[in-house]
């Protein structure tokens, strides 16, 4: 069985993917997770997670063919826009 | 004490200083386990547990050498000569550690097994020394053997009804109880669930020593006095 690992380096911090191991059983996989990902202190806590246990999803939904980029989650560039903004007024 | 080159350790010479033959015995006991499970590294039965099984050994040859040092301290000499320039009939390991048991899965786990819950019983007695550094040395130790205890536990919990796994248990167990002194063995029979037994003392080697201690001295034999 196939399970993927996850790792908080420190308490408070999001979860990240580390990797995936093979084992026999949820206990195997722990005690394998603490070796490769915890024993040094590199890990505050650990999720051990069966493969089978996450759904992929392989082709998200895109709808990104209006110019709506203000509603990305990672915000959007202004130079560009503002640029043109001042060409326009004469201010550039 | 003075500085030699090498410490000569006639099998049975009690030292002046008594913890000097403990401390020998629990290095070279750590010394030839992590060796003889370091047999296993690459030829595992699967890949994770490849990398977990050389880590206990690895962990185990990283005890030996901190025995080592506290029997060099009193030896004046340091934890290399200890460790490889010997004579094997100098060594204090019981004859448990010695044995050569690869390709056998099933016996390699019941040793570690047995090997483990019987040096938690040791680590325990160690933890409550009298002498600050030995006492602190076990405490150290005994956090990495927590680790190792658990993968020990977790594999006879799988392998529990498994025959072959019996059968070792079987074969091994005079050999676990040889490793502890007499007041430890009534907590080993109780731990592991057995009856005690004759068991295979330290003092004696088996026919497995030399050949291990062959391969694990040839380097720093084939150049005597080298500085690596």
């Amino acid at each position: 069985m196939i399970y993927e690992i996850f790792r908080q380096e420190r308490e408070g911090q999001p979860f990240q993917h580390g990797g995936s191991l093979e084992a026999p059983s949820l206990a195997f996989a722990g005690a394998y997770a603490r070796e490769f990902y915890g024993r040094r202190d590199e890990s505050f806590a650990l999720w051990i997670v069966p493969r089978e246990a996450v759904e992929e999803i392989r082709e998200p939904y895109v709808a990104d063919v209006f110019d709506r980029d203000y509603r990305r989650v990672d915000g959007y560039s202004l130079k560009v826009k503002l640029k043109e903004a001042r060409e326009r007024a004469g201010t550039a | 004490m003075q500085v030699a080159d090498t410490v000569h350790l006639p099998r049975g010479k009690a030292f002046v200083n008594p913890d000097v033959d403990l401390f020998l015995q629990l290095a070279d006991d750590e010394l030839m386990l992590g060796w003889r499970n370091s047999e296993w590294t690459g030829i595992a039965p699967f890949l994770e547990e490849d990398v977990a099984f050389s880590s206990i050994a690895q962990t185990e040859i990283g005890h030996a050498r901190a025995w080592y040092e506290l029997a060099a301290e009193e030896l004046g000499t340091d934890a290399d000569a200890l460790a490889f320039d010997r004579e094997p009939d100098e060594y204090r390991c019981s004859p448990f550690v010695e044995l050569r048991l690869v390709p056998d899965w099933a016996r390699t786990i019941a040793r570690h097994w047995l090997y483990e819950t019987a040096d938690a019983i040791r680590i325990a007695d160690l933890k409550a020394s009298d002498d600050p550094s030995v006492a602190g040395l076990a405490e150290k130790i005994d956090r990495e053997e927590t680790y190792h205890r658990m993968h020990a536990d977790m594999w006879a919990e799988r392998l529990r009804d498994e025959p072959r796994f019996l059968a070792a248990v079987d074969d091994l167990w005079p050999y676990s109880l040889g490793m502890l002194r007499d007041s430890q063995r009534e907590q080993l029979c109780e731990r592991v669930g057995r009856d005690p037994v004759d068991a295979i003392e330290r003092g004696e080697h088996t026919e497995d020593l030399r050949p291990l201690w062959e391969d694990m001295t040839m380097v720093r034999r084939s150049v005597p006095g080298a500085t690596w």
